[in-house]
């Protein structure tokens, strides 16, 4: 009786929190943008005409923090990765509209909520409707586009440990000095 | 906790706050951090909204499904998280036009609007073609070493530099 309501509240717990707990995560995720200044406009495009290095330093100190714990969490069978398929046409293509699109607007999807947040009505009465109107017109252009130019250049969801056949620290060791010696030379350059 | 009342922290140590957040998201929501899809499952809501259930029907909707999942949830998260914090730090600022666009463009707000308006459309258009943005592949993707993350990333940023240069330094 006792573990038949124990699953149940197990249960419960499933069908609530993984909302509560999105929500929670962003929260957090929104706090911490704001407070890094890229819930700004003028930040973004800073780092865009290369003058300001915000955006720079947090992703790539995300980056460095989030893969060395992704990747001992990974080895010690305790997560597994979501890594997303690809292909040249999807993400390369994709990536330059996106582009286009992220200087135009001055936010991207994750600061233009933090953006809304900080009072920015450019981002909740501008940016916000053209996101939706584009997400819109591609679940419109999908069904011609997945036979075609996604599939081009198709590479699954491939790691750069898994692409060159080696064990992941030979990867992400050299990725996290990189990265470091970016971040110091991004500093040590005063920008 | 005077912290919390600055209105800026350093980027190190926001950049380590995000990636320690990754790290609790792989390990309690199994599940990276992410935000495009959000705007496209309210997209698809919306039309349904107006155009009845055979929105819902469309390949793309019937992909990523139109409900309100976890990543909804983060994405509505992160209105309020940036709402307390430029509260607490007196940084919250209703405006139209950002300064650096009037530095250059002037104080107009239509004109503003409208180029968020268009530039909100191929982002959101470009981040469904790449399945993804600036936080599921520059900093999920990126930090999990996928391929298809790194090429979006250097893709995102190689025209948004491209394309601010243009806007800035060689139109006016």
């Amino acid at each position: 009786m006792a573990v038949k309501k124990k699953k149940s509240l197990i249960q419960n717990r499933q069908t609530w929190s993984p909302l509560a707990w999105g929500l929670a995560f962003g929260v957090v995720f929104g706090f911490l943008l704001q407070k890094g200044g890229v819930t700004h406009y003028d930040v973004i495009l800073g780092q865009l005409l290369l003058t300001d290095f915000t955006v720079v330093k947090i992703i790539l100190t995300a980056v460095l923090t989030g893969m060395i714990g992704i990747y001992v969490m990974k080895n010690l069978g305790w997560v597994n990765l979501e890594v997303k398929s690809g292909s040249w046409g999807m993400n390369a293509i994709g990536g330059l509209i996106f582009g286009i699109g992220f200087a135009m607007l001055g936010y991207c999807p994750g600061t233009i909520a933090g953006a809304i947040g900080n009072g920015s009505l450019d981002a909740l009465v501008g940016g916000l409707a053209g996101i939706w109107i584009g997400s819109g017109l591609f679940a419109a252009f999908y069904p011609k586009l997945r036979t075609g130019i996604l599939r081009f250049g198709d590479f699954g969801d491939v790691t750069l440990p898994k692409l060159f056949k080696v064990n992941d620290w030979v990867i992400v060791l050299p990725a996290a000095g990189l990265i470091l010696t970016l971040l110091i030379w991004i500093e040590s350059a005063g920008l | 906790m005077s912290f919390l009342t600055q209105v800026r922290w350093s980027p190190y140590v926001v950049g380590v706050g995000i990636g320690i957040l990754s790290w609790l998201s792989f390990l309690i929501n199994k599940k990276a951090l992410g935000s495009s899809t959000s705007f496209a499952k309210t997209s698809g809501m919306l039309e349904k909204l107006l155009r009845g259930p055979n929105v819902a029907l469309k390949p793309y909707y019937q992909k990523i499904k139109l409900d309100i999942d976890w990543q909804w949830m983060l994405v509505l998260g992160i209105v309020f998280g940036a709402l307390f914090s430029s509260v607490l730090s007196d940084d919250f600022n209703l405006q139209w036009v950002p300064s650096l666009w009037i530095s250059t463009f002037g104080n107009t707000p239509v004109i503003r609007l409208l180029i968020a308006f268009i530039g909100g459309i191929l982002l959101g258009f470009g981040a469904r073609w790449a399945d993804g943005c600036t936080s599921g592949h520059g900093i999920s993707g990126a930090l999990q070493l996928a391929v298809s993350s790194w090429i979006s990333a250097i893709a995102f940023f190689v025209s948004g530099i491209l394309m601010a240069h243009i806007m800035f330094n060689i139109i006016p």
